[in-house]
C-alpha cells in the first residue's frame, strides 16, 4: 500500500517535470559550425505573452539560422538554476536566460564565465554583477505604463474616474504599469481612482470587480486593466449592464499585451488603447549573438521598442503583425 | 462502547425526551429551534444571515436589483444578488460533485481547477475547428461540450481508479492532475489562445437573448434539479454515505464500494465539464494558468462550510451549495467594500479558522454544557415563579 | 476476610443530558482481589469505569484511593494515581509497533529511549507468552493478540488498580486461560482487578467478589460463594429466570430429516487461508461451525457468502449451481450473513437505525428503486417492535445504541431481506444475557418457520442449545461433524482436540 502511494508520488513528480516542458530537448551532438545555445525560459502556458515569446525563440533559433538550441521551461528559479548548471556542463556557447526569480544566480553565472560561456538575459533581469553577463534585453514596464498614461492624459477628459485593475501584486509588470498611473493620479486633482484592485491577471475576477462598482452605482469613465484578459472581463461586466465603451462609448477601456483579440477589439472600436509588452525578443538576441561572434561590443542593457495602440489609428496590418 | 449513554447529545433523542414536558404553545418553536440548532444547515445559514445583515445595516442598496438593457439591447436583471448567483454558479455546481466525492471517498479532489481548464480547452478545441479564432462556431457547441465532458470524465475516471481501486488517498491521487492538468489543457490547443467571436458561444456565461436571467444561474438551477432527481430516484446517496462511513460493512451488504467511489468521481467530472463550459463561455477564450485558479480550495471550503465531515460519511448537498453561495456572498461583499482582493483569501482563512474551531468536539461539548446550565437556570427561575 | 480496601467509589452520579446513567452507585475494591462488575447492557458498567478512569467527569460522589479522596479528570490522571484500563474495544494505534503501543504516552520527559523500549517490551511479551514481536506493527496482529498487548501495556504500568473491560470477548479459551493466569499472578502481587465481562463462567472461575448494577443503580456487593449463577442472572435482570432451561428443550425437538438441501458446497475455498471444505444445510435446519478462535469457522461462512475472495469450489442453491463471487451474489441467492465483527463489518455507524435496517434490502432492490422514506420508517418500526430494539427513534444513529441493540438492528437488516439461509457469526458476542437468550429463541423460531440457519458462537453451550448439527474445525480445516447424541460439550472438546475421534477423517 505504502509502496503504491510512493510510486504514485514518483509518477506525480515525473508528470510534473513533463508538465514543466520538454525537459531540455537535448542538443548533445556537437554541431557542424552551429552555435550552441541553451535557452532557459518560463512556462509557455503562463500566458499568451509567454507563448508568443517561446514560439518566437523557437522560430529564430533553428538549424537553418545556424543555431543548435536546447530549451528548458520552468516557473521555478531553482529548477532553472539547476538546468543552467547542466547547460554549462554541456558546454553550450551561449546561455540565454529569462529568470523566474531575480536572486540566486551569482554562482551559476560565475561558473559560466569561467567556462567561457556567454550569458544573455532576456525579458527578466537578475540581481547580479553586470560583468557576469554580456547583455540584458528588457521590457521597461514603467515606460509601458508611462506610454499608456500619457495616451490617457492626451484624451483631455474633464475628470478621470478610473477603475484600476491590477495584475498579480508584486510582479514586474504590475509594479511598472501601476506606478505610472499612481503617479499621475497623485499629481492631478481631476484624476480619481474609483477602485484599485488586483484581479491577479484573471478575466473572471476583473469582471467581478467591475460588476461590484456598477452595482454600487458609482460613476466611472476609464478602465485601466493591466492585461488584456482583465480588460476583457471588465468589458463583459459593462456589456451585462448595458454600459457603452470604446471609441464612441462612455467608458474608455485600456489593456496591455497586444493579444490578437485585444487588437481586434481596438479595430472594432470596442476598446480604446492597448499597450504592447514586446515578446518578440529573439531578433534582439540573434543580433547580439551575431555581433559577439564577430567580436563587436554590444550595449549592456537593451530596452525594447514597445508600442501603444489607439483604436483611432490601429490598422489591420498592425493586428496581424503585433497580435500574439 | 457498550452503554447507550454516550456523551454526544443526540438531537432526536433529546427531542423525544423533551417534547412532552413542554407546554404545547412553545413546543413548536422549541422543536424548530432545536432542530435548527442541530441541523447541518446551521453553520451556512447563520453565516449567510450574518453577511446579509451586515450588508443590510451597512448599505441597503447592496440588495438593489436593476432591470435594464444590456449592450445588445435585451432587458436583463443586474445587481449584487444576481452577481452572487451568477458568479457563484461554478462553485455551487462543483460543490455538488465535491460533496459526493468527499462523502464516499473521505477525501477531496484537488484537481478540479486544472480539469476545468482541460474541459474548457477541449470545448474550445472542438468549436474552433481548424482556425484559432474563428468568427463562427466551426463545430456545434453541443459536440464541444460532449467532448469536454468526455475529457474530464476521463480525468474523473483516472482519479476514481486511483482512489477506488488502488486505494490511494484522494488528495494524493488528484495531485497528479492538479500538477499536470493545466499543461494538458494548454497542450490540447497546442498552447494557442483560441478566441471564439461567435456571439452564441457567449450565451452560456452571459445571457441568452430574450432571457433576463444570467445563463450560469439557469445552468446551476438545472444542475441542482438533476442532482436532486438523481438522489431522489436512485440509491446513490445512501450508498455513498454508507461507503464513506464503513466501507467493509457496505461491501458485506452487497454494495460495491469501488464502483460507488468511481461513480462519485465521474459525477464530479460532469460538474467540472459544466463549469468548464461556463468559464470559457464567459470570456470566449481561455487562460490556461488563471482559469478557475484556486477554485478547488473554495469548493472544499464550501463542503466544509456545509457542515459535511471532510472524512466522509453523512452529507448534505443543500448545505454545501449554500456554503458555496456564502463564499461568493463574502467575496462580493468584500469587493463592494473595496477590500483589496488580495486580502480576500485572508478573510476566507478567517472563516475557515472559525469553522474549524466551532466544529471541534471540544467547543461543541462546551456549548452543550452551557446549554444544560442555562436550561437548569431557567428551570430554577421557573420554579421560583411557580 | 477481605484485604485492605484500596479503592472506594461512593454515591456516584452521572447524567448525560436527560439520561441518568449512574444514580448513587457504590463500589469497593480490596487489594489482591478480582472483583466482577456485572450488569446488563446499559446498566452503567462502562460509564462507571469511564468515570473512574477520568474519561467522563462525575456529577456527584467521591472516589477514594488508599484512603484519600482523589479527583481524576483524564485518563492520564488515572494512570498517575495507579489506575490502568484495558478496554473492550482496542484503543491502541494499529499503525504503530507493538512496543510503541506499550510505551506511548508514558514517556518520562520528552525523550523516549527507543532501544530500551523494544527490549523492555520484548521482556514483557515473553513473560506473558504473547505471540508478538516488539517491533511488529500492531495492526498486523490478530485482534486477540492486540487485546493481549493492551493488557501487557496496562500490566507494565505498575498499577494498583487494573480495570479489564470485556477483555475476553475476542480471546479463545487458551488465551483466556493465559489471561486468567496473569490475573491471578497480579492478584498475588496485591493488585486489585476490576473485571467486566458477560461470560458468567469466567466470573465464577476467577473472581472473588461481584458487584451488580442495574439501570444505573447499585444493586449490591456479593461474595462469589453467596451468589450462585442463577441467582446472579436473576439479580442482574431483576427477575427470576427459567428461560435458560426452556430453550434447551425447544432445541432438540426439531428433526430435519428428509428436508431438501437449501445450500450445498463442494471443495469451497477462499483466499482467507482455509482448506477446501464441503458443506450442506437443509431447510429448517440449524447447524453451526465450532472450533477454537482462529480455527477458520468464520472464514468458512464468509466464503459461502462471498465475503472473502472465493478461489474455487462449487455451490448449489436448491440443487442448482450458483456463482457467488461477491456478497451481492449471495444476497440475490437468498443468503444473509451477520458478520462476526459488528463494529467493522456490521454497522454503518453514523447512519440512522432506519437506514441500517433497510440497507441490505435496498441493495437487493437495486440502484433505481430507492425505498421511500415512509416505507423505510414502516420497515424500521416493524422490526424495532418485533425485535424489541431499544432506541430513542428510528432516526437515532446506530452507533449510539448499545452493542446488543446494534446486533438486533443488523439482524433486522437481514431478516428484512427474507433470506432462505441465514448465517449468524457470533451474534451473541459482547451482548447481555437477556438479549443472548432472545436471539437464540429467535433462531429456533426462524428455523421452525423453515429458514436454514448457521449459528456460530464461542460459547459452546449456546451452540449445543440451538444447533442440531455441528461442523467442527481445527487449524482451518473441517475435522468432524457431530449430530444427535454426540452433541455434548465433552465430545466437542474431544473432536477439537483431535484425540480419539471416531470418524478420524484426518
Amino acid at each position: 500500500m505504502k509502496k503504491i502511494v510512493a510510486l504514485m508520488l514518483v509518477a506525480v513528480m515525473v508528470l510534473a517535470l513533463v508538465a514543466c516542458g520538454d525537459k531540455g530537448e537535448d542538443g548533445e551532438k556537437k554541431g557542424d559550425g552551429l552555435i550552441k545555445v541553451g535557452i532557459i525560459n518560463n512556462d509557455p502556458n503562463e500566458s499568451g505573452y509567454r507563448t508568443a515569446n517561446v514560439n518566437d525563440l523557437k522560430n529564430t533559433f533553428t538549424k537553418a539560422n545556424g543555431y543548435e538550441a536546447s530549451f528548458f521551461y520552468s516557473l521555478k528559479n531553482e529548477e532553472q538554476i539547476a538546468q543552467a548548471d547542466k547547460f554549462i556542463t554541456d558546454e553550450v556557447d551561449y546561455l540565454l536566460i529569462s529568470a523566474a526569480g531575480t536572486a540566486g544566480w551569482d554562482a551559476t553565472l560565475k561558473k559560466a564565465k569561467e567556462a567561457g560561456i556567454k550569458v544573455i538575459l532576456f525579458d527578466r533581469t537578475i540581481d547580479a554583477d553586470a560583468s557576469l553577463y554580456e547583455a540584458s534585453i528588457v521590457s521597461d514596464m514603467a515606460k509601458e505604463g508611462q506610454t499608456a498614461v500619457d495616451w490617457l492624459k492626451g484624451k483631455n477628459l474633464e475628470t478621470y474616474n478610473i477603475i484600476h485593475i491590477q495584475g498579480a501584486m508584486g510582479s514586474a509588470a504590475q509594479i511598472g504599469r501601476s506606478g505610472a498611473l499612481d503617479t499621475e493620479v497623485a499629481a492631478n486633482a481631476n484624476w480619481n481612482i474609483v477602485v484599485q484592485q488586483t484581479a491577479e491577471w484573471s478575466a473572471d475576477k476583473a469582471e467581478e470587480i467591475v460588476q461590484s462598482v456598477i452595482n454600487s452605482g458609482e460613476s466611472f469613465n476609464v478602465i485601466y486593466a493591466e492585461n488584456d484578459d482583465m480588460a476583457k472581463g471588465a468589458m463583459a461586466a459593462l456589456d451585462k449592464a448595458g454600459i457603452t465603451h470604446g471609441k464612441d462609448g462612455d467608458v474608455i477601456i485600456m489593456g496591455y499585451d497586444c493579444n490578437t483579440y485585444a487588437l481586434e477589439y481596438l479595430l472594432k472600436g470596442d476598446w480604446n488603447y492597448d499597450g504592447q509588452c514586446n515578446p518578440f525578443q529573439a531578433g534582439y538576441l540573434d543580433d547580439i549573438i551575431k555581433k559577439l561572434e564577430k567580436g563587436e561590443s554590444v550595449q549592456k542593457t537593451i530596452i525594447m521598442d514597445e508600442k501603444g495602440f489607439d483604436c483611432e489609428t490601429i490598422t489591420e496590418d498592425d493586428v496581424k503583425k503585433y497580435g500574439i | 462502547m457498550e452503554e447507550n449513554k454516550t456523551p454526544e447529545i443526540n438531537p432526536e433523542e433529546k427531542k423525544v425526551v423533551q417534547a412532552p414536558s413542554k407546554p404545547a404553545k412553545s413546543l413548536d418553536w422549541k422543536a424548530i429551534f432545536g432542530k435548527m440548532l442541530h441541523s447541518q444547515m446551521l453553520i451556512p445559514v447563520v453565516a449567510m444571515l450574518a453577511l446579509l445583515i451586515f450588508n443590510l445595516v451597512n448599505d441597503p442598496s447592496f440588495f438593489a436589483i436593476k432591470y435594464g438593457p444590456n449592450s445588445v439591447g435585451d432587458n436583463v436583471f443586474t445587481g449584487n444578488l444576481i452577481t452572487i448567483f451568477d458568479k457563484g454558479a461554478e462553485l455551487a455546481i462543483l460543490a455538488i460533485g465535491m460533496t459526493l466525492v468527499t462523502a464516499a471517498c473521505g477525501g477531496q479532489d484537488i484537481s478540479v481547477g486544472a480539469t476545468i481548464a482541460i474541459a474548457g480547452s477541449a470545448i474550445l478545441r472542438v468549436v474552433r475547428g481548424s482556425e484559432i479564432s474563428p468568427d463562427t462556431l466551426q463545430n456545434p457547441l453541443i459536440l464541444g461540450f460532449l467532448v469536454g465532458c468526455l475529457a474530464v470524465i476521463a480525468c474523473g475516471a483516472f482519479n476514481g481508479i486511483l482512489v477506488a481501486y488502488f486505494k490511494i488517498q484522494p488528495m494524493v491521487a488528484t495531485l497528479i492532475l492538479f500538477t499536470a492538468g493545466r499543461s494538458i489543457a494548454a497542450w490540447i490547443n497546442q498552447n494557442q489562445l483560441p478566441n471564439i467571436k461567435d456571439p452564441t458561444f457567449g450565451y452560456y456565461g452571459g445571457f441568452i437573448p430574450g432571457v433576463p436571467i444570467a445563463t450560469p444561474i439557469i445552468i446551476s438551477i438545472i444542475c441542482f434539479i438533476v442532482i436532486a432527481l438523481v438522489l431522489r430516484f436512485t440509491t446513490l446517496g445512501l450508498y455513498a454515505q454508507s461507503v464513506g462511513i464503513n466501507e467493509q460493512s457496505s461491501r458485506l451488504n452487497g454494495i460495491n464500494p469501488t464502483l460507488i467511489k468511481f461513480i462519485t468521481f465521474v459525477i464530479l467530472g460532469i460538474c467540472v465539464a459544466v463549469c468548464g463550459l461556463i468559464k470559457v463561455s464567459r470570456i470566449s477564450t481561455i487562460n490556461y494558468s488563471s482559469v478557475a485558479k484556486d477554485i478547488e480550495m473554495d469548493a472544499i471550503l464550501a463542503v466544509a462550510l456545509g457542515g459535511n465531515a471532510l472524512g466522509g460519511g453523512k452529507f448534505s448537498i443543500k448545505a454545501s451549495v449554500l456554503g458555496a453561495y456564502v463564499i461568493q456572498l463574502l467575496t462580493t461583499t468584500l469587493y463592494t467594500k473595496k477590500v483589496n482582493s488580495a486580502a480576500i483569501s485572508a478573510y476566507k482563512a478567517i472563516v475557515v479558522i472559525i469553522l474549524v474551531v466551532i466544529s471541534a468536539p471540544v467547543v461543541r461539548e462546551l456549548f452543550a454544557k452551557l446549554k444544560v446550565k442555562l436550561s437548569k437556570k431557567m428551570a430554577r427561575a421557573g420554579k421560583k415563579v411557580a | 476476610m477481605r484485604n485492605k480496601i484500596v479503592l472506594e467509589m461512593k454515591n456516584i452520579y452521572k447524567t448525560f443530558g436527560t439520561v441518568k446513567a449512574l444514580q448513587g452507585v457504590e463500589f469497593r475494591l480490596a487489594e489482591g482481589e478480582i472483583h466482577a462488575l456485572m450488569g446488563e447492557n446499559g446498566a452503567g458498567k462502562s460509564t462507571l469505569i469511564k468515570v473512574l478512569t477520568g474519561v467522563y467527569s462525575k456529577d456527584e460522589g467521591d472516589v477514594i484511593l488508599n484512603g484519600k479522596a482523589v479527583s481524576i479528570h483524564s485518563p492520564q490522571d488515572a494512570q498517575k494515581v495507579g489506575i490502568s484500563t484495558v478496554y473492550q474495544e482496542i484503543t491502541l494505534c494499529p499503525n504503530l509497533s507493538v512496543a510503541e503501543n506499550m510505551y506511548i504516552g508514558r514517556e518520562k520527559g520528552v525523550w523516549q529511549k527507543w532501544g530500551s523500549m523494544n527490549a523492555g517490551a520484548t521482556k514483557i511479551l515473553e513473560s506473558l507468552q504473547i505471540p508478538a514481536s516488539a517491533s511488529q506493527q500492531l495492526g498486523t496482529c490478530s485482534i486477540a493478540v492486540q487485546q493481549m498487548v493492551a493488557i501487557a501495556r496496562a500490566v507494565d504500568m505498575e498499577c494498583k488498580v487494573l480495570i479489564l473491560d470485556e477483555p475476553t470477548s475476542s480471546l479463545d479459551e487458551q488465551e483466556v486461560a493465559k489471561l486468567f493466569k496473569l490475573m491471578r499472578e497480579l492478584k498475588e502481587r496485591g493488585v486489585g482487578i476490576i473485571f467486566v465481562t458477560h461470560f458468567l463462567e469466567q466470573v465464577y472461575e476467577v473472581c472473588d467478589m461481584i458487584t451488580v448494577l442495574r439501570d444505573g443503580k447499585y444493586v449490591g456487593e456479593y461474595e462469589i460463594a453467596d451468589l450462585p449463577r442463577i441467582k446472579l442472572v436473576s439479580t442482574m435482570l431483576g427477575k427470576d429466570l427459567d428461560d435458560l432451561s426452556d430453550i434447551k428443550s425447544d432445541a432438540k425437538e426439531y428433526i430435519c430429516g428428509e428436508a431438501p438441501k437449501v445450500l450445498e458446497a463442494f471443495d469451497l475455498v477462499s483466499d482467507a487461508g482455509i482448506k477446501p471444505f464441503d458443506f450442506y444445510i437443509k431447510k429448517g435446519e440449524v447447524n453451526g461451525f465450532t472450533g477454537l478462535l482462529g480455527s477458520g469457522r468464520s472464514e468458512c461462512v464468509r466464503s459461502i457468502f462471498g465475503a472473502d475472495r472465493v478461489l474455487g469450489g462449487k455451490v448449489l442453491r436448491d440443487g442448482k449451481p450458483v456463482k457467488i463471487k461477491a456478497p451481492i451474489d449471495a444476497m440475490k441467492a437468498g443468503i444473509a450473513y451477520l458478520p462476526e465483527d459488528r463494529k467493522n463489518d456490521g454497522i454503518v455507524g453514523d447512519l440512522s437505525v432506519r437506514d441500517n435496517i433497510v440497507l441490505a434490502l435496498q441493495v437487493l432492490r437495486g440502484y433505481f428503486r430507492p425505498i421511500s422514506k415512509e416505507e423505510a420508517y414502516k420497515f424500521a418500526d416493524e422490526y424495532i417492535k418485533l425485535l424489541e430494539i431499544k432506541t430513542a427513534s428510528a432516526d437515532t444513529p446506530i452507533k449510539s445504541l448499545s452493542g446488543g441493540n446494534q446486533q438486533k438492528v443488523i439482524l433486522a437488516r437481514w431478516l428484512l431481506t427474507h433470506p432462505e439461509y441465514l448465517i449468524l457469526d457470533e451474534p451473541t458476542r459482547g451482548i447481555d444475557v437477556g438479549t443472548k437468550i432472545e436471539i437464540q429463541k429467535l433462531v429456533l423460531k426462524l428455523a421452525g418457520e423453515g429458514m436454514a440457519v448457521t449459528f456460530i458462537s464461542s460459547e459452546t453451550d449456546e451452540m449445543l442449545r440451538t444447533c442440531s448439527r455441528l461442523v467442527v474445525m481445527r487449524d482451518r480445516k473441517v475435522v468432524g461433524e457431530l449430530t444427535g447424541g454426540d452433541l455434548t460439550q465433552s465430545k466437542i472438546m474431544e473432536t477439537i482436540a483431535g484425540g480419539g475421534v471416531e470418524d478420524g477423517r484426518e
